[in-house]
């Protein structure tokens, strides 16, 4: 099936997300849509599956011009899309998460789950993605949840398999064992549309290339005719450094002191499990990880966002015991948090930037005295740090709402950093950012280790973690399996993300802790 | 994901989350044992030691059995002995899985003691009691499952007081002008209708808050009742506001069983048009696509956008549904009970509905345990009211209330509602 | 929620054409009467209301079905009579709760009954003040995203404490009534504090807690009543004891208008709760948990403290309210004390959008709607309960502003959006 894209446009009031696009993706192709975040793939990727409605243009299969009033007409034209935020129901099955929408019935509408687990288990045969129709989707790892969503789409025959972002939720190893799935794909005559930012991934999958810039389409190329460098001039508009630029650290004294600690979820399961980490004044230690394993919490609970019954072992700052310390404690005590989901930990958006600037110290002098907010200084200080950290607004009295995830994620470390900070955590510190706001965050928290701070950083970009990282930790599975120094090879940190212990590489994946065996369809061996 | 910590018996992950931890099933205990403490001290040593309680256990259609004649001291510390052994269970084995089980069978037992001791040298129709209980019992249920159909949806109804309102009074005036009690029924099942579609109009079309809507519905269902009944109803009071009610039929047989015959078989189409609706509602819930589908949108309307499912369609269905099945419960008031429409006559019920619903976790079966719950705690306030226990009855009155607290504060633990329970969805 | 759509860039456009001259006042001023900001949707949704007012007497008032029967043989006198009732209905309403033309016209004339020109005025203010306090204290919670639907076991509660002040105490008039104000707040913070604690500790969702809790307030009060010592002695009816001059909120005005410091009071609690919300540090605190809850508690907040915080304090508005009344014109409690106050507190809060100078406007809009709906009862027999009816339809429209655009063909406004909502079960 061939597919056509042709003049699309689409506005969101003031800004274009997507301006004249052309792409064509002919029958049994890899084509790769490149672009960095905010470029609008993911917004033409929605038009294409009738999620949105373009503005212009019109789409063509088979020559043919079509309509997509919603994803349905999309589905029954073929086209199938794994969404970069899986669009699976966390407490249905495997078999009904696959069938909904599509769901084989019975007389008087009664699902026929017979049949939807026969034809599951001979699709999953037939393209090796392994997955246990009767598991519940919020007890699998992210890369079954991944195989999931691709039979939802092969179920459904889709021939033109969009995939958005597919890779930032897996190992190196996963990836790899994705790259084969998508092949077989091609090879049996389906084609491929792979949205992402990497280009080590453009390079390694694609059979050709469309990049996008600020909503435009920016070149057309091929692997063979364009190198990693060429491509990311080409995303970005200008040269790019790609790697950050850094002296040897100077480690100090340690900071933080994690020992043996213990996160328990909700529902009393060991997320962090015995955890010890040290990091010392002047020094970043990365922690990498595949999205799930831990990281998250761990960064929690060192900023003492976990309830206090969730948590055992010590955390310690400068020797003093804060295990029990509030948040509003630790972050007096120095701690500066840059939360992983700046809209929903960091931000309150209705709230003008001054206001966000100050939801740390609002109560304190100069922004207030005897419970009475001084709004003027407010105002005043909120207006000085547009300037300190080049956040991209004309008065800091608006919300902070209307800027843009860049200057969002500026005004988070604005407020994080303006106190005095003896370690500083921070989550996913640029996701979603575009290649601009994404060197200055990294230049700002370089700077900071250099004044003597330590800085713990979570990221499951494993680029972002070799490029800032003094020591790198690597997490699987709530535990620390190794620290390794940044000059470790990709491949190895890859397998350590996949669980093998560094230097124990022959039980790869083997021996899960006691209890595993009760996650029905764990199927990320790898 | 992460590792089990726990061993898989430690932990009971019910399918819609209910965690109980081991602290909670040991407060349980202590509870229970606290109660066998209150058996022994008040309806076992005080009491004089020659005092009989009577349980009359028959009813017309049913065999009769000779009524149950009880020496309270001597069953009350029997009881207790009873209670704190389940109490003491809870407490040494702290195992979640049962403990619910455990837990309601002490406290039945506790009850058991106390209508006992209230019916001391006195008879208790233990009977009409479960009888009533069911009856009571009625108007929930139907509360309840139009607040599964509305929630499994993703909205969250707490109209439902409104709604009955509105039902109840639709359902007296047409049942009473037109004489025909079915069209009653009818008029309840509209008047609940247009409510849900009020609901779902502002709340789907509008993005209105759908807790705020529903909070003014009720208000706007309490103002208007409130105004009609004094401006038509009262005027034509023998025309409009009379209206005869349905009455007990039996089913052949059944009817006849000692005990749970009449109390089962031998009421209302109400009771029996609120038991169908139940095994419907909860088979297609969980066995259709109707169902399937229904609950994707609630839990994640995005994902059932991408398979072609259209959101607000199912979402206006099931909200209209439900006010269809509040509408009908708030007939039940009047032409199923005591005929006549009376002011504010549904006393919050709406909102206790509300309770059970979450009680049984957004699932058929598990409201009508709390709705038998609640049932049972109106007609025992009922009950002891009549036996004069010395317990003043503005107290007695609470009961439901106090429970509904209770449950939703402590007992039920952290319940986990459909996920996009409540949440706005709008497709850009 | 996932927002799909990337968020727009930093795109603050100029307003018009560079160098093109403003638009005068007046078109300024009349683009704004055709535009949805906060002002124009009340003012629209208040016409709504008294138009279904309107159609409520009209299709339920015997006079006029009658008259409805005979529009095909005599229309000109049918309309006349439909148009006199809904004419002699909406000029109850105003002359029951602003003022008499007639008795203002005789006052004028004759330099007498100046205080029955004014009682309409004062009676409307009356009613005011409860709802000015206790609106102000549920726009509190809604700021913080705590929805109190409990203002009726909280006004109960506020007076009932009130009341065994007030008569249990022996104290000259000032510290006495110090005391009183203090303890209606007290029983009201007590009320408040219930759900609040419930709500932080167990998560039991505030909406049904608070109203469980006006149930079990109503059978306590009615239990009290009829207990010694709150019963009036010597008395077999629901009564209380009354309260002694001491306890009594003194009036105004003399000549008999029943306006009292109370409503001052009122109008002090709301300024300091503007104050409160807009320069209060913990305000601001409220205000951040009720936006963003998780990213206060990444600041350094606590959600559960404010939440038990927040609900304690409209509590303790709310039972200021139950103590207004009391002390302000009741001086006693009896069955169903309060009436629809507690549920009113909500709808004013609503209409005013939390702010403490709308929940006063919107205060007095429901007020005179109310004496006047008293007055309209008393002389025509239109049941009070119509205006219960027609402030929901007001409300119904309030929280809904795309609704009311749709009906009046307003423009959309940039300001004013109505920051409104409530968390889900979860929260």
């Amino acid at each position: 099936m061939k597919l056509e894209l042709a003049g699309i446009t689409k506005a969101f009031g003031p800004l274009v997300a997507n301006d004249r696009v052309d792409l064509t993706v002919e029958e049994g192709e890899v084509h790769c849509l490149l672009g960095e975040n905010g470029a609008g793939k993911t917004t033409l990727m929605n038009i294409l599956f009738g999620l949105f409605r373009a503005d212009a243009g019109e789409i063509r299969v088979d020559g043919e011009t079509v309509h997509f009033r919603d994803p349905g007409d999309a589905v029954r034209k073929g086209i199938g899309m794994v969404h970069q935020h899986f669009m699976l129901v966390p407490v249905f099955t495997v078999a009904e998460n696959i069938v909904l929408g599509f769901e084989p019935v019975r007389r008087f509408g009664f699902l026929d789950r017979r049949r939807a687990r026969a034809d599951i288990r001979r699709l999953s045969k037939e393209f090796g993605l392994d997955v246990d129709p009767d598991a519940r989707v919020e007890n699998l790892p992210v890369g079954a949840q991944q195989r999931v969503e691709i039979l939802k789409a092969l179920v459904r025959d889709a021939q033109v398999l969009i995939l958005d972002e597919p890779t930032a939720v897996l190992t190196p190893q996963e990836t790899e064992a994705l790259f084969k799935i998508i092949r077989s794909l091609a090879a049996s005559g389906r084609s491929v549309l792979f949205i992402t930012h990497k280009l080590k991934e453009v390079l390694a999958v694609a059979d050709r290339i469309t990049v996008m810039r600020l909503g435009r389409v920016a070149g057309r190329t091929t692997p063979a005719e364009s190198g990693e460098a060429e491509l990311a001039s080409m995303m970005v508009g200008r040269e790019v450094e790609l790697v950050v630029n850094k002296k040897p650290a100077e480690p100090g004294p340690p900071v933080l002191e994690v020992s043996d600690l213990t996160v328990v979820d909700e529902r009393g399961l060991k997320v962090v499990d015995h955890v010890s980490l040290d990091v010392r004044a002047g020094e970043i230690v990365a922690v990498a990880g595949v999205q799930g394993n831990g990281q998250t919490e761990l960064a929690q609970a060192v900023t003492g966002l976990t309830d206090h019954d969730r948590v055992s072992g010590s955390v310690r700052l400068e020797g003093r015991e804060i295990t029990q310390a509030s948040p509003r404690q630790r972050l007096r005590a120095g701690i500066a948090n840059i939360p992983e989901d700046r809209q929903a930990d960091g931000l309150v958006l209705p709230m003008t930037i001054a206001d966000n600037l100050v939801l740390d110290v609002y109560d304190q002098a100069p922004y207030a005295r005897l419970g009475a907010r001084n709004l003027a200084r407010v105002r005043a200080g909120g207006q000085e740090k547009l300037k300190e950290f080049d956040i991209r607004a004309s008065s800091a009295e608006l919300p902070v709402s209307t800027l843009s995830g860049g200057n969002q994620q500026k005004v988070v470390v604005a407020r994080e950093l303006s106190r005095p900070v003896k370690l500083l955590v921070a989550s996913q510190p640029t996701r979603g950012l575009d290649v601009g706001s994404i060197e200055y965050v990294h230049r700002r928290i370089v700077a900071e280790r250099d004044r003597g701070c330590a800085v713990l950083v979570v990221s499951s970009e494993l680029d972002e973690v070799l490029a800032l990282g003094d020591r790198v930790a690597v997490m699987y599975r709530g535990r620390i399996v190794g620290i390794v120094p940044p000059t470790t090879s990709r491949e190895q940190i890859g397998l350590m993300m996949a669980g093998v212990d560094q230097g124990a590489k022959d039980g790869a994946g083997e021996a899960p802790p006691a209890g595993d065996g009760e996650r029905a369809g764990d199927g990320d061996r790898p | 994901m992460s590792v089990v910590e726990l061993a898989p018996s430690d932990l009971v992950a019910a399918p819609e989350g209910r965690v109980v931890t081991s602290a909670r099933v040991r407060g349980m205990g202590a509870f229970l044992l606290a109660l066998a403490a209150i058996m022994v001290l008040a309806f076992g040593a005080g009491v004089p030691s020659d005092a009989k309680a009577t349980f009359l256990l028959s009813a017309p259609p049913a065999i009769g059995l000779a009524p149950l004649v009880m020496p309270v001291r001597w069953v009350s510390i029997a009881l207790a002995v009873v209670c704190a052994g389940l109490g003491a269970a809870l407490l040494v084995r702290a195992r979640p899985r049962g403990s619910y089980l455990t837990f309601g069978a002490g406290v039945t037992v506790f009850i058991w003691a106390l209508l006992a001791w209230a019916a001391r040298g006195n008879t208790l129709n233990f009977e009409q009691m479960l009888a009533e209980t069911l009856v009571s019992a009625t108007p929930l249920v139907y509360g309840a499952l139009s607040g599964v159909m509305c929630e499994r949806s993703g909205v969250v109804n707490i109209a439902i007081e409104g709604q009955f309102l509105a039902g109840a009074f639709l359902g007296a005036m047409i049942g009473s002008a037109t004489g025909v009690l079915w069209a009653g029924v009818v008029a309840g099942a509209v008047a609940g209708a247009i409510f849900g579609a009020l609901l779902a109009f502002l709340a789907l079309r509008y993005g209105a808050d759908q807790i705020i809507v529903g909070v003014v519905i009720v208000a706007f269902c309490t103002g208007l009742t409130n105004f009609l009944t004094e401006q038509v109803l009262t005027p034509y009071q023998a025309t409009l506001n009379s209206p005869s009610t349905f009455s007990p039929a039996g089913i052949p047989l059944l009817d006849k069983i000692p005990i749970l015959g009449p109390v089962l078989f031998y009421q209302n189409v109400f009771v029996y048009g609120a038991a169908v609706l139940l095994v419907v509602v909860q088979v297609a819930l969980f066995q259709t696509r109707w169902g399937l589908r229904a609950r994707a949108v609630s839990e994640h309307p995005r994902a059932a956008e991408t398979v072609g499912i259209h959101v607000l369609s199912v979402r206006y269905r099931n909200v209209i549904l439900g006010g269809v099945i509040a509408g009908i419960g708030g007939a039940s008031f009047t032409i199923g009970s005591i005929g006549e429409f009376s002011a504010d006559m549904t006393a919050g019920l709406g909102y206790v509905a509300l309770a059970a619903m979450i009680f049984g976790r957004w699932r058929p079966f598990g409201a009508l345990g709390a709705a038998l719950l609640f049932g049972f705690s109106i007609s025992l306030q009922s009950f002891l009211a009549v036996l004069n226990v010395g317990i003043p009855s503005p107290f007695l009155s609470m009961t439901p209330y106090v429970i509904t607290i209770a449950v939703v504060s402590g007992l039920v633990g952290r319940v986990r509602p459909p996920a996009a329970d409540g949440v706005p969805y709008s497709r850009e | 929620m996932t927002t799909a759509a990337a968020p727009p860039e930093e795109t603050l456009s100029e307003q018009g054409a560079p160098g093109a001259a403003p638009p005068p006042w007046w078109l300024r001023a009349l683009r704004w009467t055709a535009e949805a900001n906060v002002a124009v949707v009340s003012f629209c949704a208040i016409v709504f209301g008294l138009f279904v007012g309107a159609i409520l007497i009209v299709v339920t008032t015997p006079a006029t079905l009658t008259a409805w029967g005979q529009i095909g043989s005599a229309p000109g006198h049918s309309l006349s009579v439909i148009f006199s009732t809904l004419g002699n209905a909406f000029g109850a309403l105003f002359t029951g709760s602003i003022f008499s033309p007639s008795a203002v016209g005789h006052a004028i004339s004759t330099g007498q009954g100046w205080a029955a020109a004014f009682t309409p005025i004062s009676e409307t203010m009356v009613s005011a003040t409860p709802l000015i306090l206790a609106g102000t204290g549920v726009a509190i919670g809604f700021s913080t995203g705590v929805f109190n639907i409990g203002g009726q076991g909280q006004l109960i509660a506020g007076a009932i404490a009130a009341t065994y002040v007030g008569f249990g105490v022996h104290l000259p008039l000032v510290p006495h009534l110090v005391l009183v104000v203090l303890a209606g707040a007290a029983g009201g913070a007590v009320a408040g504090f219930i759900p609040g604690i419930l709500k932080a500790r167990t998560g039991a969702h505030e909406v049904i807690v608070t109203i469980m809790l006006n149930y079990i307030f109503l059978n306590l009060l009615n239990y009290l009543l009829v207990t010694p010592p709150l019963q009036q002695p010597g008395q077999s009816n629901a009564i209380s004891r009354t309260v002694p001059a001491s306890a009594r909120l003194p009036h105004l005005f003399g000549g008999g208008l029943r306006v009292n410091v109370g409503f001052l009071v009122a109008l002090g609690v709301a300024a300091a709760a503007a104050w409160f919300m807009k320069r209060g540090t913990l305000g601001f605190e409220f205000k951040v948990i009720g936006a963003n809850p998780s990213a206060g508690r990444t600041a350094g907040m606590d959600a559960s403290k404010a939440t038990i915080l927040v609900l304690t304090i409209s509590g303790a508005l709310v039972g200021l309210a139950g103590m207004s009344t009391l002390s302000g014109t009741d001086f006693f409690l009896s069955s169903g004390y309060g009436g629809n106050n507690g549920f009113n507190a909500i709808t004013v809060a609503l209409l005013g959008r939390n702010r403490p100078l709308g929940v006063v406007l919107g205060s007095l809009l429901f007020a005179a709607l109310s004496t006047g709906g008293r007055y309209l009862q008393a002389n025509t027999n239109i049941p009070l309960d119509l205006t219960q009816v027609i402030q929901a339809v007001i409300v119904f429209l309030v929280a809904t502003p795309a609704l009311v655009r749709e009906i009046f063909r307003l423009r959309e406004a940039g300001a004013g959006k109505i920051l409104l909502f409530t968390k889900g079960w979860g929260a």
